[in-house]
C-alpha cells in the first residue's frame, strides 16, 4: 500500500468494493473447484461412468463424433483440482490480465461438465451435451432479445423492467397475427409468419412507446413504471385470450411456426454445428441482431449519441443533441427487439400461446443485461448461461435426476442474485440510466 | 499543462469577421424572484471581458440565457448588429458562442476525442466513427492554442485543470468567437489559474473574445479589458482593471465589507483532538489523506486551507467516522476514535458541519424541527424509549430558530424552502446546540449570503472564545486568514505546512500548490506569481504586463 | 461556489429557494408521499373505469357486430355499448359491495341477511392480504426502497406460517398467534436478504428482490412436493389442513367468509402509521429515505436501516401470506395459488395510497372490491377477470402522471412534468 506514490491521480477513477471483480471471480473459481472436488469427485465411487453424447440426437450423417465414456471419480477429482489453481492463481493476482476471461471460460467450463458427468454417472442413459447446447442456444435467443431491449433503452438512460411485459405482448401479438392469416388446417404461409413477427415488433413497440411517453415526458419512477406496464401486459393479454383468442382458438391461436433451417455447410461442424446453426429463423436473426447493435452502440455517431444521452444528457443537450428524442427512439427500438423476442415463445416455437406464457423470462433478459455490464456480448453470455440451466433442468429430469429439479430451475435466479450482490457494486450503469431529463 | 503557450506562429483565423455581442434589456423571473433585471452588456471582438458578481447575483443565469438553456422574459440578445433568438444551444453555438460551465459538460467514460466531437462526429459512410480523424482534429486545436491533451485519454481519469482545456477545445471545435468561461477557476489550483489565464490570453491574440464570469476580485484585475458588476440581477457598474479591489467588493456587495471578524487572540488550553499520522484511501484505492498529523487546543480555530479535493473532505470524514483510515490514529482528549461509527464518534461530542449542507446536512423533505435533531432524535428528551416525542422537537426547534435568527415562516416548513443561509443557520444550531468537545466546519459559509456569513463567522469565533476547539476546512482563503488562528495548508492528502494567523496570501497561495513551507517562503519573495505580479505592476504605472 | 447559482430557482440567497438540488431518493419519496389531490385521484379512477369500459365493450362480440352497421343503426351500436358495460359493471358491483336484489328478497323475506352481506364481506376478506402486502412496500417507499419481493416473501411467511399451522399442537390463541408469528418472520427473513445484500454488497434491490421472488416460488413448488407438506394422498401440490387452533376465527358466522385477517390487517396499519409518526426508526427510516447521505453524516446506519426496514416490509408480506393460508378462502392449506399476483398489486395498492398506511389501506379496500366484484362479473357476464388487473394498472399509471390526467380533464395547473410527477431513481442511485 505505501508503494503508492502521492502523485496517483486524485480523479477516482472506478469506484471499486474491496475486492477486485478479477479476485472476486478467482474466489469463485476456488469454491467451485472446491464443490466439484468434495462434491462430485470424492463421494462417487470410482468404478462409476457418465456417458456423454457428442452428436446430435438423429444426426446421421457427417463426420462421427464418438459418445464419451467418462470415469467420474477421476475426471472430478482432476477437474475440481484444477479449477482450484486456477481460481487460486486469479484471486491472488489482483490486477486485471488477458488470461481472466480464459481463466473464468475454463472454470464455468470444467464446472458444468464435472457437473454433468456427476448428474449422468452410473445412468444407463447418454447425456446428450449436444442436443443440450443446442437447447441452451434457442432458450437463450428471446432472453437475448429482451437483453437488446433493455440494453437499447437503457444506454439512453430510461430503465427497462418492462421486458418481461414487451415479451409477452409480443408473443401475443405474433401468435394472433400468423394465425390469423392462415387458413384453419391450411400449410402456413410465410408471409403470415413474417407479418406475425411484424405484429410482435410492433406490438412489443407500443409498449415501449408507453414506457417512453410515461418515463420521458411525465417523468413517472421507471422502475415502478415498469413493473406497472407487465401488470397491464399480463392482465391485458389474459383478458384478450379469454375474450377473444380462446373463443376462436382454430383462427387465431393455431400454433403456427417457423420450420427449422440448418445451415448448409456451418452446421456439418462437428459438436458446434449442430449447437450454433441449428435453429429457425429467430436464431440467426438473433445473432444479426447482437452483431449490429454492438457494432452500432460502440462504432457508430449514432451509438456514440445514445451512450452521451445516457450518461450525461445536459452535456449531450449543450452539444446540440436531441435528449428527448433521442431517449424516445432507442426505448421504442429496444420494444421492438423485446416484441421479437416474445415471438419466439410462439411462433418462434410453433406453439400456442397461452396465459403468461413468458413466465418471468423477461425479468432473467433484465438481469442478463445488468450481468453482461449493459453490452450486448456480455448480456450474449448471461443469456447463456441461464439458458444452460433452463435446458439442464429438463435434460437431467429425462434421464433421472440427482438434483430435484426445483433447485435447478431456481439457478439462474441464484446465479444472478450472487452475480449481482457480488459484481454489480463494481459493474456500472450509465450514468444516467433511470433519470429523467428536463429542460431548465 | 507545460508551461507557456507556444508562439503562434502556425495560427491561422478560423473565422474572417470576429464577433461582437450584445445583451439588451435581458430580464429573467423565477416565480417571484427577478435573476436577471433589465442587463445590458456589450461584448466587443477580442477582449476579455470579466462578469463579476456574489453567488447568487444571476451571472450563471444571465449566460443560460446567452447559451440558449434558459429563454429570457424580455430583452434581445445581438450578434454583429443582427437580433438572434436562442432556443437550444445549438442556436447559440451555431452564432459562435461556445461555453465553459463551471460543473463540465463532458462524459466521463468517454475519452477526450469522443467527448470534443460529440455532435460533430468525423465519420465514414454508413455513420461509422472515423477514430483517426477525429484524433487528428483534436490535436490540431489543442496544439494551436498550446493546449496539450492526449486524445485517447479517458476523461474520468484527467485532472481537473485538463478537463477544463478539453471543455476550451470542445468550443473551439465548434468555432467559437466568444467563449464563456463560467467560475472557471473554482476547482484550480494557484498554478492552474496562471495557465488558463495564458491560454485566455492566446484566445484574446487569436481576435476571440472570452466572458470570464467570476466572484474572485483579483483574478478578474488580473485578465479582464472590462469588468462588469452585477448585484442582485441587475448591472450596477462598469469597471476598468485598475479600480482597486475595494471598490469593486463594494460595488459588489453593495456596501463597504472586506472580511474582517472581531476576534480577541486565542488562549489555547489543553490538546483536544490529536491526528496522528493519519493515512486515508478513497474507494477506488488512491491514497487521498496521507500520513497527516496535527493536533487543536481547546479554544483555538484551526483552518485546513487548500484547493478542493486534496483531502479535505476525507481528513474530516475520517476524523468523523465516515470513512475508516487505512492507518494512524485520531484521539479526542486521548481517547482513541479512530474507526469509531459516526454515531459514536458524534455522541462523543464532536460536532460536524458538513460542506456540502444539501448533500450531507439537511434532509429537504423534513421539517425544521425534524433536521434540528437529526443526529439526536432518539436521546432523551427527544425519545423515550423507542418512542419520538415530536412536541419536545417543535419546543427544541422554537427555541433554536429564535436563538440562531434562523429565517423560516415556521418550524414546520421543510427545511428545502429556506434560503442556503438559513439552512446553514440550522446545521450549525443544531451542532452547537450539543454539549461540544469539538466542532469540525467544513466551508462554512459556500453559497451563503453576506448577511447568514457574518452571522455564522460570529458563532463560530464564539463558539472558540467558550473553550470548543474548532477544525474548519475552508478553500477560500479570505475566510481563512480572517477566522484561523492557525493555518495548516494541505496539498495531494499531505500537510505541506501548519502557519500562524499571521501568513501570507502568497505564502499560502504556494503551499495550496504544494511547494513546501521552507521553499514557498523563499519563492513568494523571489518570484511573485502572476497574480502579485501584475498587483504590483497595477500599483506602479498600469503597465502591461510582460509573460 | 455550489451549484446554488447553476440552478435558477435557487437564484437569489435571500429568497426561499425551493429545493435548488433535491437528492433523487427525496424527490422519489416526495412524489410518491405528496404530490397528488384527491381530485387527480379520484379522476383516474373514473379514467381507467373508462378505459376498462372501452376494453369489455369492443371485446364482446354482441357489441362488436352491431358495431358493424354502426351508420345503419347507430342506435343498436350504442345500446349494445351501453348494456354491454354497465352488465358487466352492474354485476362487478354486486359482487364487491352489494347486490340490490337481494336487499330487496331479504326485505321480502326472501334471503337471509348473510346473502345481503356477502358480497361486502368478501371485499373485506379480498382486501386483508392486499393491505397487508400493500404496508410492505409501502414502508419499504418511504426508506427510499423499492420491494418488488413482496411476492417472495408472501411466499415464504405462507409456507412458514402453514406448517407452523399443520405441524405443531399448540393450545387454542397460542397456536394462532404462533402461526402468524409464523407468517411475519418467513416473510421477513426474506426480505431481509435483499436488505442486507443492499447494505453490504449494494445489490440494487429491486434485482435482488425480483431474483428472490422466483427462488420462493421454485422452493414452494419443491415444498409442497415433500413429505413434510404434501397432503398423504394427493397427487397434486396441495399442502397438509392447518389445525383448527391455528385457523384465523370467522367474524361472522359459517356463512360469511370474513375472517381475522382484516383486524390483522387493520391492526398493522396501524402499528406502521405509529412506527412512521411516532417511533425513532421511523424517524430513522425516513431521514434515510428522504436523504441517505444526511442520515449517514448525522450518525444513522444507512444499512442497518436497509436490512431493518427490509425486514419490517417482509414481515409485513408474510403476514399477507400467512393470513392467506390460515385463512377460509384457501380452506386453510397452502397450494401452489400463494405464488399468484398479490406481489405487483401490492405494488399498485401502496402506490394508490401514497406510501402512507390509511392510504394504502383504503386502497387495499378499492383493490378488494375490484377483485371480489370480477369473480361475480365473469360469472354473470363472461368478462374475464383480468380486466380489473388492466384497470389496477391503469389507475396507477394515471395517478403518477398528474399532468396527464388534469391534461384530459382539462384542469388548472396542467404542466409537463415537474415536483409532482419526477419519481427518479437509477440504478446507481
Amino acid at each position: 500500500m505505501t508503494a503508492r506514490t502521492v502523485d496517483a491521480p486524485l480523479v477516482a477513477s472506478r469506484t471499486r468494493g474491496s475486492l477486485s471483480r478479477t479476485q472476486g471471480l478467482g474466489l469463485a473459481g476456488v469454491v467451485l473447484g472446491l464443490l466439484t472436488t468434495l462434491l462430485f469427485g470424492l463421494r462417487e465411487p470410482s468404478h462409476r461412468t457418465a456417458h456423454l453424447a457428442l452428436r446430435a440426437t438423429g444426426d446421421t450423417g457427417g463426420v462421427h463424433v464418438p459418445t464419451l465414456v467418462v470415469p467420474v471419480h477421476l475426471t472430478c477429482l482432476i477437474l475440481g483440482v484444477l479449477m482450484v489453481l486456477a481460481g487460486l492463481a486469479q484471486a491472488t493476482n489482483a490486477r486485471r490480465s488477458r488470461l481472466d476471461t480464459l481463466v473464468t471460460a475454463f472454470v464455468l467450463l470444467a464446472f458444468v461438465f464435472a457437473f454433468l458427468a456427476w448428474a449422468d454417472s452410473g445412468k444407463s442413459l447418454a447425456l446428450n451435451l449436444v442436443d443440450a447446447g443446442n437447447g441452451a442456444m434457442v432458450r437463450a435467443v428471446p432472453l437475448i432479445l429482451g437483453a437488446l431491449a433493455g440494453i437499447a433503452c437503457e444506454r439512453s438512460g430510461v430503465i427497462n423492467i418492462a421486458i418481461e411485459g414487451q415479451l409477452l405482448v409480443g408473443a401475443f401479438a405474433g401468435a394472433m397475427v400468423a394465425s390469423a392469416l392462415t387458413k384453419p388446417a391450411a400449410t402456413t404461409t410465410s408471409t403470415a409468419l413474417w407479418l406475425g413477427v411484424l405484429a410482435a415488433a410492433l406490438a412489443g413497440g407500443l409498449l415501449a412507446l408507453l414506457l417512453a411517453v410515461f418515463a420521458i415526458r411525465y417523468l413517472v419512477n421507471q422502475v415502478i413504471l415498469g413493473v406497472v406496464l407487465n401488470v397491464f401486459a399480463l392482465g391485458l393479454t389474459n383478458f384478450l385470450y379469454d375474450r377473444v383468442m380462446s373463443p376462436h382458438a382454430d383462427s387465431l391461436n393455431q400454433g403456427v411456426g417457423f420450420p427449422n433451417l440448418k445451415v448448409p455447410g456451418l452446421s456439418e461442424i462437428p459438436i458446434l454445428g449442430p449447437i450454433l446453426f441449428d435453429g429457425n429463423v429467430f436464431l440467426y436473426l438473433t445473432y444479426g441482431l447482437l452483431i449490429v447493435v454492438h457494432v452500432g452502440l460502440f462504432r457508430t455517431r449514432w451509438g456514440l449519441r445514445v451512450r452521451a444521452v445516457g450518461e450525461h444528457p445536459t452535456a449531450a443537450e449543450t452539444v446540440g443533441i436531441k435528449v428527448l428524442a433521442t431517449r424516445y427512439r432507442s426505448v421504442i427500438l429496444g420494444g421492438l427487439f423485446a416484441g421479437i423476442g416474445g415471438a419466439t415463445f410462439t411462433i418462434g416455437a410453433g406453439v400456442e400461446f397461452g396465459k403468461n406464457i413468458t413466465s418471468g423470462r423477461g425479468y432473467i433478459a433484465l438481469a442478463a443485461v445488468i450481468f453482461g455490464c449493459w453490452k450486448p456480448r456480455g448480456a450474449f453470455f448471461a443469456a447463456l448461461i441461464f439458458g444452460a440451466a433452463d435446458v439442464l433442468a429438463s435434460a437431467l429430469g429425462v434421464i433421472g435426476t440427482r438434483v430435484p429439479s426445483d433447485f435447478l430451475a431456481m439457478a439462474p435466479y441464484l446465479v444472478t442474485l450472487f452475480a449481482v450482490a457480488g459484481l454489480i457494486g463494481r459493474v456500472r450503469a450509465p450514468g444516467a440510466d433511470g433519470e429523467p431529463y428536463q429542460k431548465s | 499543462m507545460a508551461g507557456a503557450p507556444r508562439p503562434a506562429t502556425h495560427r491561422e483565423p478560423l473565422r474572417e469577421t470576429t464577433l461582437k455581442l450584445e445583451l439588451r434589456g435581458i430580464t429573467k423571473r423565477f416565480g417571484p424572484l427577478v435573476a436577471n433585471d433589465h442587463i445590458d452588456l456589450t461584448v466587443s471582438p477580442g477582449e476579455i471581458h470579466g462578469l463579476l458578481g456574489e453567488n447568487g447575483a444571476g451571472k450563471s443565469t444571465l449566460m443560460n440565457v446567452l447559451y440558449g438553456l434558459t429563454s429570457p422574459d424580455a430583452g434581445e440578445i445581438v450578434v454583429d448588429g443582427t437580433p438572434r433568438t436562442f432556443h437550444s444551444p445549438s442556436d447559440a453555438i451555431g452564432a459562435g458562442i461556445g461555453m465553459v460551465h463551471q460543473h463540465f459538460m463532458l462524459i466521463p467514460v468517454f475519452t477526450v476525442a469522443e467527448n470534443v466531437l460529440l455532435g460533430r462526429e468525423s465519420t465514414r459512410a454508413g455513420g461509422f466513427l472515423d477514430r483517426r480523424a477525429a484524433r487528428a482534429r483534436v490535436r490540431t486545436l489543442s496544439e494551436r492554442y498550446g493546449m496539450q491533451v492526449d486524445p485517447d485519454a479517458l476523461v474520468e481519469n484527467l485532472p481537473v485543470g485538463v478537463q477544463q482545456r478539453v471543455e476550451i477545445i470542445k468550443a473551439l471545435l465548434r468555432d467559437a468567437d466568444v467563449l464563456i468561461l463560467d467560475e472557471p477557476t473554482a476547482v484550480l489550483t494557484p498554478q492552474e489559474i496562471d495557465e488558463l489565464i495564458e491560454v485566455m490570453r492566446a484566445l484574446r491574440e487569436a481576435g476571440k473574445s472570452v466572458v470570464f464570469i467570476t466572484h474572485k476580485l483579483k483574478e478578474v484585475r488580473v485578465v479582464a479589458d472590462t469588468i462588469t458588476v452585477i448585484r442582485r440581477g441587475k448591472v450596477v457598474g462598469r469597471a476598468e482593471p485598475d479600480a482597486t479591489e475595494a471598490e469593486l467588493a463594494s460595488m459588489m456587495v453593495g456596501r463597504s465589507v472586506l472580511l474582517r471578524v472581531e476576534k480577541v487572540p486565542a488562549a489555547p488550553g489543553e490538546v483536544v483532538l490529536d491526528v496522528d499520522r493519519l493515512s486515508v484511501d478513497d474507494a477506488s484505492g488512491h491514497r487521498v489523506v496521507d500520513d497527516v498529523s496535527f493536533d487543536i487546543r481547546a479554544g483555538e480555530i484551526l483552518a485546513v486551507a487548500g484547493v478542493q479535493g486534496n483531502g479535505q473532505t476525507e481528513l474530516t470524514q475520517a476524523i468523523l467516522g465516515l470513512c475508516k483510515p487505512v492507518s494512524g490514529a485520531i484521539r479526542l482528549s486521548g481517547r482513541p476514535i479512530g474507526g469509531r461509527s459516526p454515531k459514536q464518534v458524534l455522541r462523543a461530542g464532536v460536532g460536524y458541519v458538513p460542506e456540502d449542507r444539501q448533500h450531507d446536512g439537511l434532509v429537504s423533505s423534513f421539517s425544521v424541527a425534524d433536521n434540528l435533531v437529526l443526529d439526536q432524535y432518539d436521546s432523551t428528551p427527544f425519545a423515550s424509549g423507542i418512542a419520538f416525542r415530536p412536541s419536545v422537537v417543535r419546543e427544541h426547534a422554537t427555541r433554536l430558530v429564535e436563538e440562531f435568527d434562523v429565517r423560516t415562516g415556521s418550524v414546520d416548513a421543510p427545511a428545502g424552502t429556506l434560503s442556503g443561509g438559513n439552512q446553514q443557520k440550522v446545521v450549525l444550531a443544531r451542532e452547537l446546540s450539543r454539549d461540544l468537545k469539538l466542532m469540525v466546519v467544513s466551508q462554512p459559509t459556500r453559497g451563503v449570503d453576506v448577511g447568514s456569513t457574518e452571522a455564522i463567522h460570529r458563532r463560530i469565533v464564539t463558539a472558540r472564545d467558550s473553550g470548543v476547539p474548532v477544525l474548519m476546512v475552508s478553500s477560500e482563503l479570505d475566510e481563512v486568514m480572517a477566522l484561523a488562528d492557525r493555518i495548516a495548508v494541505i496539498y495531494r492528502g499531505k500537510i505541506v505546512g501548519i502557519l500562524g494567523a499571521d501568513a501570507s496570501r502568497d505564502e499560502l497561495g504556494l503551499m495550496m500548490a504544494g511547494v513546501g513551507e521552507e521553499k514557498a517562503r523563499a519563492d513568494s519573495e523571489a518570484h511573485p506569481s502572476v497574480m502579485t505580479l501584475v498587483e504590483l505592476q497595477h500599483e506602479h504605472a498600469g503597465e502591461e504586463p510582460t509573460p | 461556489m455550489t451549484g446554488a447559482e447553476s440552478q435558477p430557482p435557487a437564484a437569489q440567497e435571500e429568497q426561499p429557494t425551493h429545493d435548488a438540488q433535491p437528492s433523487i431518493g427525496a424527490n422519489l419519496v416526495q412524489a410518491i408521499v405528496r404530490g397528488n389531490s384527491v381530485v387527480v385521484t379520484i379522476l383516474a379512477i373514473a379514467l381507467a373505469l373508462l378505459l376498462g369500459a372501452l376494453l369489455i365493450a369492443f371485446s364482446d362480440d354482441a357489441v362488436l357486430s352491431k358495431f358493424g352497421y354502426f351508420f345503419a343503426a347507430p342506435m343498436d351500436a350504442l345500446n349494445a355499448f351501453g348494456s354491454s358495460v354497465s352488465n358487466a359493471y352492474g354485476a362487478l358491483f354486486r359482487g364487491a359491495i352489494v347486490a340490490p336484489s337481494t336487499v330487496s328478497a331479504y326485505a321480502a323475506g326472501h334471503a337471509t341477511a348473510s346473502q345481503v352481506f356477502y358480497p361486502i364481506c368478501l371485499t373485506l376478506a379480498d382486501a386483508a392480504p392486499l393491505i397487508l402486502a400493500g404496508l410492505s412496500v409501502s414502508i419499504a417507499f418511504r426508506a427510499g426502497l423499492f420491494n418488488i419481493g413482496a411476492q417472495g416473501q408472501v411466499i415464504t411467511g405462507g409456507l412458514l406460517a402453514g406448517y407452523l399451522g399443520f405441524a405443531i399442537h399448540l393450545p387454542i390463541v397460542m397456536h394462532l398467534v404462533v402461526a402468524i408469528a409464523g407468517g411475519f418472520v418467513g416473510g421477513a427473513a426474506w426480505g431481509w436478504i435483499a436488505g442486507t445484500l443492499k447494505a453490504t454488497t449494494g445489490a440494487h434491490e429491486v434485482i435482488t428482490t425480483i431474483m428472490l421472488n422466483y427462488v420462493a416460488a421454485s422452493l414452494l413448488n419443491y415444498l409442497l412436493a415433500t413429505s413434510a407438506y404434501q397432503r398423504p394422498g394427493q397427487q397434486d401440490l396441495i399442502s397438509k389442513i392447518v389445525r383448527p387452533n391455528a385457523r384465523l376465527p370467522l367474524l361472522a358466522g359459517t356463512r360469511l367468509p370474513l375472517d381475522f385477517g382484516v383486524i390483522v390487517a387493520i391492526l398493522a396499519a396501524v402499528a406502521c402509521a405509529w412506527l412512521l409518526s411516532r417511533s425513532t426508526f421511523g424517524f430513522e427510516l425516513k431521514a434515510v429515505g428522504g436523504n441517505a447521505d444526511a442520515a449517514r453524516t448525522a450518525g444513522m446506519s444507512v444499512g442497518g436501516t436497509y436490512a431493518l426496514v427490509m425486514l419490517v416490509a417482509g414481515g409485513l408480506a408474510g403476514l399477507a401470506g400467512g393470513a392467506q393460508v390460515l385463512s377460509t378462502s384457501t380452506s386453510y392449506s397452502i397450494t401452489g395459488g400463494l405464488n399468484s399476483s398479490l406481489g405487483p398489486n401490492a405494488i399498485t395498492v401502496a402506490l394508490l395510497g401514497r406510501a402512507r398506511p390509511l392510504g394504502t389501506v383504503l386502497a387495499g379496500l378499492l383493490f378488494g372490491a375490484l377483485q371480489a366484484g370480477s369473480i361475480t362479473m365473469q360469472a354473470v357476464t363472461q368478462t374475464p377477470v383480468d380486466v380489473v388487473t388492466v384497470v389496477q394498472a391503469l389507475i396507477v399509471l394515471f395517478i403518477a402522471a398528474p399532468p396527464l390526467v388534469r391534461g384530459i380533464f382539462r384542469l388548472r395547473g396542467s404542466r409537463t412534468g415537474g415536483q409532482d410527477g419526477a419519481l427518479a431513481k437509477g440504478w446507481n442511485g
